[in-house]
């Protein structure tokens, strides 16, 4: 095609002149046509999965909704009242509590401790962080039925039992037990065992990020490796990675459902607020006021505590 | 093309770039419309048969879903689609009833609170000519204002079955009242055997039966709390001494409702419906008695909850005439199905006398006895109990039972939730 080529090394050809506007005009309608159409789907789904509900969900939280999703009987700020006073309420938040002082230091402390085992490993370093990795990929309603079924169950051929019977200790009914109460242990191990490959990444990530100059002005200063590099040396640089796991990991605690619901069901005494929301809400009761209101009101909550933590560890000025 | 070639429009390569994307957005969005359990096309419009929408929990027994597929394609007079559903029934039912993409028909359990919704449709028109023919409480259960809302579908007795060899073994009779119980329990107990069985939540199911074993209620008849006395406070304690005598078996890979626990000789006594006597007989063979609920003390008498699963007409469906029509000739008219549904699967007693009274499963045996303590000792759940008071009712139990609560304290918190229920239904 030779004629055209010709034509466009003419510059003051009048008909290339309005071509090239007509293709930069259509360049830039392009752009924003691909623009939408890689973007559009996301914004229609943010828009009509999240955005939507939220909205909706503020309307029922100060209406009596009662099996119906378009109610009728205003109420004001009843349904928050009553939240707030609800007892079932209130010991979910502290359910919550108490997983979280559980799971985010540990999570942090082995996700780390992880990290830095498979950062030094010289030899199949892509083959240990797969293998930690991996569990990340196993969905928590699978792992909790493994959990539920076959590793923490309570009659005498479950794998924990089992392997306590070899040391003759009774069996034990981990999630049945509330006195004391085992069911911490299960629901604390399976999240442990899914979530730390994620959070043992995002610190590799960080590790590589420090520059080993700092670590060689270290040494030549005398710091001595082991403790004192990595307290003054690669906690500082992780400073960033640490903030996001802590709040990551909290928000993500907070969102606490599948592993209860699996593993112990509705049970008023491990019962996190999404458990309970759920089941006031979305099970047979359809009490879609109240569960709309204690869903903002922990919506609230949330963002309070990540605030807060951003003040504390300032992730702002985690750049550095 | 060389790219400065103008362009007069769209190239096709273009245009089916652009309109592909277009088109999966277009896909997407519509999947997420999709699948609802009925047929695409709706409404009921001239010759053509309706379409309507029936929806089944998930029942345990092999067999059942064929069964129930079998019948919704023998209905000559709408194309029925079966939606099967397992895990948890109510919550997606609920959701279901909350638009008019949801079931048609559908079976589950009768509370007020479908009527003040508006979710049910009367059913007296179809249930005029035979409404002698079912138990008074079985009518009750599904009876508001005088208008019945549900046709039973089958009638689940639950009460505890025993190894008669075990108990043989140990030199003890089938307990009499709730201490019975608890020391049969312990004595049964070995180190490889458990005494009983009654849920992986230690024991909440034998609530409702403890209360009535007291002589209490849900609701006195005026809709009252009837679960506030000294004696029904003296039941949910005698629940907890069960669990605390480390008699009862828990954390089974199995719930109470599935008789895996008794087959398995893991426990001697099992609190489970009648439906699983065929399994429990399969693997047990004669080796198996059974007893209600048994009594608090002289002054009382056992109790047996006759639960069950109720056919209900949804008011959101379009096809409303259609559905009550359906739900006559299954439920009503075709007796071989009804028979087929209660005796050739699990165990449940059919809710028509005049069925109940020729099924020969249920003469003999361990079944016939569930069925004569049914009778004797049975009670069915009042429609003004709701799901929210069921739930107040299971704290009560898990605070009493595992946590070793004081039940007086604990029934004066559930009251508190009971009452305001009440006075949000009737004023």
């Amino acid at each position: 095609m030779s004629a055209p080529a010709k034509a466009s090394a003419d510059p003051a050809a009048p008909g290339e002149r309005q071509g090239t506007r007509r293709r930069r005009h259509k360049g830039i309608a392009g752009n924003a046509l691909w623009f939408w159409i890689f973007v559009g789907p996301f914004v229609v789904g943010l828009l009509i999965f999240s955005y939507l509900p939220i909205i909706w969900s503020l309307v029922l939280s100060f209406f009596e909704a009662y099996n119906t999703a378009t109610p009728s009987k205003f109420v004001g700020l009843r349904n928050y009242v009553d939240m707030l006073t609800d007892h079932n309420f209130l010991s979910s938040l502290g359910t919550f509590t108490i997983f979280a002082v559980f799971i985010v230091p540990l999570t942090f402390v082995l996700a780390l401790a992880l990290a830095l085992l498979v950062n030094q490993v010289k030899i199949a370093r892509a083959f240990f962080r797969s293998v930690f990795f991996l569990p990340t990929a196993c969905s928590y309603v699978v792992a909790s039925l493994i959990w539920k079924l076959s590793i923490f169950n309570g009659v005498r051929f479950g794998l924990a039992n089992t392997v306590l019977g070899w040391f003759g200790i009774e069996n034990i009914a981990w999630l049945s037990t509330v006195d004391p109460p085992w069911y911490w242990i299960p629901l604390v191990t399976v999240r442990l065992w899914l979530q730390l490959g994620f959070y043992m990444i995002l610190f590799i990530a960080g590790l590589q990020r420090i520059s080993p100059t700092l670590y060689e002005a270290a040494y030549v200063d005398g710091a001595k490796p082991g403790w004192q590099v990595f307290r003054y040396i690669t906690l500082p640089q992780l400073r960033a990675t640490s903030v996001a796991v802590l709040i990551l990991n909290l928000i993500a605690a907070y969102q606490a459902f599948d592993e209860f619901y699996n593993l112990v069901g509705n049970v008023n005494y491990a019962r996190p607020p999404l458990v309970y929301l759920y089941s006031i809400s979305l099970g047979s009761i359809q009490d879609l006021g109240h569960g709309s209101a204690g869903a903002l009101i922990l919506a609230v909550i949330i963002m309070i505590v990540t605030l807060l933590q951003n003040r504390i560890f300032g992730f702002g000025k985690a750049g550095d | 093309m060389p790219a400065h070639v103008p362009n007069a429009g769209l190239s096709r390569r273009d245009l089916l770039k652009r309109t592909g994307g277009l088109a999966a957005l277009a896909a997407f969005t519509a999947a997420c419309g999709g699948n609802t359990g009925r047929p695409s096309s709706g409404g009921g419009s001239g010759g053509a048969k309706v379409n309507l929408a029936q929806w089944y929990h998930q029942y345990g027994e092999t067999g059942t879903q064929q069964a129930a597929l079998k019948y919704a394609k023998a209905y000559p007079d709408a194309n029925v689609t079966v939606q099967w559903t397992p895990g948890d029934y109510d919550a997606k039912l609920a959701s279901g009833l909350l638009s008019s993409k949801g079931p048609d028909v559908f079976e589950g359990h009768f509370n007020i609170g479908m009527v003040k919704s508006n979710q049910v449709v009367p059913l007296d028109d179809i249930m005029a000519d035979v409404k002698d023919d079912f138990q008074p409480g079985d009518l009750a259960t599904n009876t508001l204002d005088g208008k019945i809302y549900g046709v039973r579908m089958i009638i689940d007795p639950q009460v505890i079955y025993y190894r008669k060899s075990l108990l043989d073994k140990a030199g003890i009779k089938p307990p009499e009242t709730i201490d019975d119980l608890i020391s049969a329990a312990k004595e049964l107990t070995t180190n490889k055997v458990k005494g009983i069985f009654v849920g992986n939540d230690g024991g909440n199911v034998m609530g409702g039966p403890a209360l009535y074993s007291s002589g209490g209620e849900y609701l006195t008849k005026d809709n009252k709390p009837g679960f506030t006395d000294d004696r029904a406070a003296q039941a949910f304690g005698k629940l907890h001494e069960l669990y605390a005598s480390k008699s009862v078996l828990l954390g089974a890979p199995t719930d109470w409702w599935d008789p895996t626990a008794i087959n398995q000789g893991l426990v001697a006594m099992q609190f489970i419906g009648m439906w699983a006597v065929p399994g429990m007989q399969k693997a047990l063979g004669d080796d198996l008695g059974v007893i209600p609920f048994p009594k608090l003390d002289a002054q009382a008498k056992p109790a047996v909850y006759s639960g069950g699963w109720t056919q209900f007409v949804s008011t959101k469906s379009a096809n409303v005439d259609a559905a009550k029509k359906f739900v006559k000739w299954l439920w009503i008219d075709k007796s071989e199905y009804q028979e087929d549904w209660s005796l050739n699967y699990g165990f449940h007693i059919p809710p028509r006398k005049s069925l109940a009274a020729k099924a020969a499963k249920l003469q003999s045996g361990v079944a016939a006895d569930t069925v004569k303590l049914t009778q004797d000792y049975g009670y069915t759940d009042n429609p003004a109990w709701t799901p929210k008071m069921g739930t107040a009712f299971t704290d009560l139990l898990t605070n009493v039972i595992k946590k070793g609560a004081d039940p007086a304290a604990e029934i004066a918190k559930a009251e508190k939730t009971v009452n305001a229920e009440l006075s949000r239904l009737f004023g």
